[in-house]
């Protein structure tokens, strides 16, 4: 399958282009490090057939051999066949271990006392769902959960909190979604997932833009020019922006902070965690 | 006159760990005739230490540094610490050892406050910057921010530096198309303010990972033409040595004399003049 259409968008906007071999440097080695120095050999994460959680194993398996990286499918009985499938390949082409747990049973079992409730529910409910499968085969197999939330979708919050968002390490979370997929071409993801509209797959025919209303490439761009460069509203019209993409994602990186942050805590000490009782999760390591 | 440039991996916040580390790479360098090793910026303790900061810090006469000074007899060694000072104020120091004690200690100037960094937060300003004189020549030391501040490297060659020592760690972000922002920025900063005063610099870096943040290594000697020497690997621990022939500097100097023709004079009347205007006088 052709994958011209990215080299186009590419060299559209040369500024999101990454040097391919040197980012998959740093992710691989600096995941390789998190993980060993915690203790652990092994990661594991879940497969959903789509491009981040690919890139996310493809990553995985560079740093620590296919041999030390779990996947798990877990289906609901209205995620597609197509998914599942592309999972498989993935699996397939990597050579690593796999399970998988179909989430239907327990989802059904719970939406029994609640039968009105809306999709929104529903998705986060299975989202968190599969977190909880996730930290409870972690245990099992000691390995370590890997992330697989890319910055477009951490920065728009097109996430559940404690659901998909929930990782002990993210390789990807610094990588816009159009820089997922230069980098999932670099590493050799199949390009049917490569190619595919990028889909929660919390219904049928769901699609990740169809659902925000914008292009990823659109919202990438906008996104690289309101953060990163730091442009104001005029320059960004200049660049040909509109009102209506910019208020928008402007509105949903604001409205969704709370899902980058932990809990608030109510301050009464003169040390309160996350407050001024500051160090890194690698202290001492 | 060989040199080694130590591109260690230290834990953060670890003394013990990274003294280990220390020892195990000064012991390597003497093996392979190294005469000054130079360690990264906060060598013995780690980067990004927060809090830690308190925790970790060590008089330059504690038990911890004079560990390392007491290996310097047959071997410069330049190491990175937080020093705490006698009334208590915690310092991004730079420790130069040589015949078994302290010869140096350079306090960081510029401490980075903006962005990821939060330096201070913790640490006192140092204030000073001044070149001293070693067994091989006359060197200065800066510590990574202090290099981007060109004030920095030309107070230390009009002092008379003819070597001047980088502690550093720069941590890899701004990747793009070709490359690392991070690290073209420094080979520029290194290239061309060798090639100003006509030195040498010698820039170790560390590498690893704190949270996420990767310090890219590609550890640098420059000659006093401007010319890199040697590059360290990237995101690998490695002793990176190079032979550097003091005389280049003569050579340099006489080729392009813009430190003979450096008017300081004017630069202190034009500063003490912005100076006044920023006053309000």
């Amino acid at each position: 399958m052709s994958t011209q259409w990215l080299t186009d968008q590419l060299t559209a906007a040369p500024y999101l282009s990454l040097n391919e071999e040197l980012t998959t440097q740093i992710l691989t080695t600096a995941l390789r490090e998190e993980v060993n120095k915690v203790g652990f050999r092994r990661v594991i994460l879940g497969l959903s057939g789509g491009i981040d959680s690919a890139l996310s194993l493809y990553l995985a398996v560079r740093a620590f051999g296919a041999e030390n990286v779990i996947t798990v499918r877990m289906p609901y009985k209205q995620s597609s066949q197509n998914s599942l499938d592309d999972a498989g390949e993935a699996i397939q082409d990597t050579g690593v271990q796999s399970l998988t747990v179909n989430i239907t049973p327990q989802i059904d079992a719970y939406f029994e006392s609640f039968p009105d409730a809306s999709p929104l529910r529903r998705g986060n409910k299975m989202a968190r769902e599969r977190m909880t499968i996730l930290y409870d085969l972690s245990a099992h197999y000691e390995a370590l959960v890997v992330g697989t939330s890319n910055r477009t979708e951490l920065l728009l919050g097109y996430g559940t909190q404690y659901g998909d968002s929930a990782s002990a390490i993210n390789p990807i979370g610094d990588l816009y979604k159009t820089q997922v997929r230069q980098l999932s071409r670099y590493v050799g993801v199949p390009s049917s997932i490569l190619s595919k509209p990028p889909s929660a797959d919390l219904w049928e025919n769901q699609t990740d833009e169809g659902e925000i209303g914008f292009s990823y490439f659109d919202m990438d761009r906008v996104l690289y020019h309101m953060l990163d460069l730091k442009w104001d509203r005029k320059a960004l019209h200049k660049q040909g922006f509109s009102d209506t993409l910019i208020n928008a994602v402007n509105k949903r990186i604001i409205r969704n902070q709370f899902k980058r942050v932990m809990p608030v805590i109510l301050k009464v000490s003169n040390r309160t965690v996350g407050i001024d009782f500051r160090y890194l999760r690698d202290w001492g390591m | 006159m060989k040199v080694g440039l130590a591109q260690i991996r230290p834990h953060l916040g670890n003394v013990a760990k990274n003294l280990e580390i220390h020892k195990q790479m000064i012991k390597q360098a003497k093996e392979e005739g190294v005469e000054l090793l130079i360690f990264p910026e906060l060598s013995l303790m780690g980067y990004n230490l927060l809090d830690l900061t308190y925790d970790v810090a060590c008089a330059v006469d504690s038990e911890e540094v004079q560990e390392i000074v007491s290996e310097s007899k047959g071997m410069d060694i330049a190491f990175g610490i937080v020093e705490r000072s006698s009334d208590h104020i915690l310092y991004n120091s730079a420790i130069y050892a040589s015949y078994g004690s302290v010869q140096a200690v350079h306090r960081k100037v510029y401490l980075p406050t903006y962005g990821m960094f939060d330096e201070a937060r913790y640490f006192g300003r140092g204030e000073s910057i001044r070149a001293f004189d070693t067994r091989f020549g006359r060197v200065g030391m800066l510590v990574c921010e202090d290099m981007w501040h060109p004030s920095a490297p030309y107070l230390l060659a009009q002092d008379r530096a003819e070597l001047l020592i980088v502690l550093a760690n720069s941590p890899a972000r701004g990747v793009h198309a070709k490359g690392l922002g991070t690290q073209d920025s420094w080979d520029l900063i290194l290239t061309s303010q060798a090639q100003f005063y006509g030195m040498f610099i010698a820039c170790t870096q560390r590498v690893g990972t704190e949270d996420g943040v990767s310090f890219f290594g590609n550890s640098t000697a420059v000659d006093p033409f401007g010319d890199t020497l040697v590059h360290g690997p990237l995101f690998e621990e490695s002793l990176v040595t190079f032979d550097l022939e003091l005389d280049m500097v003569r050579r340099a100097r006489f080729t392009t004399p813009i430190l003979r023709d450096e008017n300081t004079d004017l630069v202190v009347r034009e500063l003490t003049r912005i100076q006044q205007h920023r006053r309000g006088e």
